[in-house]
């Protein structure tokens, strides 16, 4: 049961690894992204580090929905989608360590940088603990939301900004909670409620997401 | 619509499209009269028998309007979300073309709804937009019914594009609810609740009784607008046939 989970697994990290530039382009757009506020806000510290939480929060939702095509595109093109789908094994399986090799090919990176640039933004040691941590549960929450997005928007022209307007209204609750539990950790309420909702919220996406995004493949291959 | 489970002897009777169409057809002027009907009387009650508001004046009658909108906006969705649901259990091909039929109704009265609030808001809180919670989700609503217009007409293959507007429908469904529960924390967490609509003071009975039939109205529109636009849904998804072609050449509608 768990071995065409490690080996698609294995071979999409490996896959990413071969095309390790992909990988950095995404996080370099985050950082870019992060940077571009204080140009656009002005540099004033305290307006700052009061938006930082929001700003790393939507830098990374975009991050996320700007390399949701590299899940599937590839595989899609080449035929290896369809010889995976007609394979015995459960599609959820799979589908789900393609997600789970996304998520720390693209996403994992972006926890990882996200503390230095909060420390751009000013922010608290406390609250770059928090961030992280919220960035930790929310992100698997935009990949197995994209997923679905990005497997039925699969192979269509203008795709791109078709997977925006599908998948962003659904990020919405992602952001509030993700964003809201560092400013709830900074104004001394304490993080734990949104980190919960974000767990549970993570919980809920890996139950139902591979459903739908399975469902929505069958119906981009046939 | 829901005829189909009326008759006891084929409970998918009307789930073809060639026994729908006519169906369909007979149908939608009786609820497009009923709609105008029902408007008139909503109306009328709402601008001539109404009472003017004690604290908001005279404004307030955009409510007639803004509140049936709202709930109607809100309702499509699940309606399509249902035959979407009808749809991938069942295989029928007319669920989908249900859905798809009501879909661009339900985004006019989510845009209508957001239209008539600004509109309300201008006077009554003094800005024309506020991240109130209930205007956010409502927004975020609209949003959805454009991804799904957007999804199901980017596709060319009309199956495909069928099924994977029914799973967003669905995905969307799911989501709806949390949605309105986060942005309405989120609102609470950022400013009080000095703009909240649900402080409604006890409403006369008539202001009650007209905003009701409007929203009865509301309904009668909207089962008249997607019958027809199911028709033609139909006759295009169905060109090919030859029933289609024996319709066309009765409605003279070929050369």
């Amino acid at each position: 049961m768990l071995k065409p989970f490690v080996a698609v697994l294995a071979r999409d990290l490996l896959l990413a690894w071969r095309g390790r530039a992909d990988v950095l382009v995404t996080l370099g757009f985050f950082v870019i992204v992060a940077c571009l506020f204080p140009f656009g806000v002005g540099a004033e510290p305290n307006q700052l580090r009061a938006i930082a939480p929001g700003i790393l929060w939507v830098a990374a939702l975009l991050a996320t929905l700007l390399s949701l095509h590299r899940l599937f595109g590839q595989d899609f093109a080449d035929g290896t989608l369809e010889h995976l789908l007609l394979s015995p094994e459960p599609t959820v399986l799979w589908v789900l360590a393609k997600i789970l090799a996304y998520w720390l090919t693209t996403s994992l990176p972006l926890v990882v940088a996200a503390p230095g640039l909060g420390m751009l933004f000013d922010m608290e040691q406390g609250g770059l603990m928090v961030l992280c941590l919220s960035l930790a549960l929310g992100t698997p929450i935009l990949s197995l939301l994209g997923a679905v997005g990005a497997a039925l928007t699969l192979g269509l022209r203008g795709g791109g900004m078709l997977l925006a307007l599908l998948v962003l209204p659904l990020f919405v609750p992602v952001l509030i909670f993700g964003a809201g539990a560092v400013e709830a950790h900074l104004s001394g309420t304490g993080a734990s409620a949104h980190l919960l909702l974000l767990s549970g919220g993570a919980l809920g996406a890996l139950v139902l997401g591979p459903w739908a995004c399975a469902a929505a493949l069958r119906v981009a291959a046939e | 619509m829901t005829m189909q489970s009326s008759r006891g002897f084929h409970l998918f009777h009307f789930a073809a499209p060639n026994t729908f169409y006519p169906l369909a057809g007979r149908l939608a002027p009786w609820f497009a009269g009923l709609a105008a009907l029902l408007a008139a009387l909503g109306l009328w009650l709402a601008f001539f028998v109404a009472p003017t508001d004690a604290t908001q004046g005279e404004v307030y009658r955009v409510i007639f309007i803004h509140v049936p909108a709202a709930w109607m906006s809100m309702f499509v969705y699940l309606v399509m979300a249902f035959w979407s649901g009808m749809g991938i259990i069942f295989n029928t091909r007319l669920s989908a073309l249900m859905a798809r039929a009501l879909a661009p109704t339900g985004a006019m009265f989510c845009f209508v709804a957001l239209w008539t609030g600004a509109l309300w808001g201008r006077p009554t809180w003094g800005a024309y937009w506020v991240w109130d919670a209930r205007l956010t989700s409502q927004l975020l609503l609209l949003f959805l019914y454009f991804g799904y217009i957007a999804l199901t007409e980017a596709i060319e293959d009309p199956r495909r594009g069928d099924r994977a507007g029914a799973i967003l429908a669905l995905v969307g469904a799911v989501n709806v609810p949390i949605i309105y529960f986060s942005v309405k924390w989120w609102n609470t967490l950022h400013q009080g609740a000095s703009v909240s609509l649900t402080k409604a003071p006890s409403m006369a009975a008539t202001m009650l009784w007209g905003m009701l039939i409007m929203a009865l109205a509301a309904w009668a529109y909207t089962i008249a607008v997607a019958l027809w636009r199911v028709r033609s849904l139909i006759l295009e998804r169905e060109r090919h046939t030859d029933w289609v072609s024996a319709e066309l050449d009765r409605q003279g509608a070929r050369p």
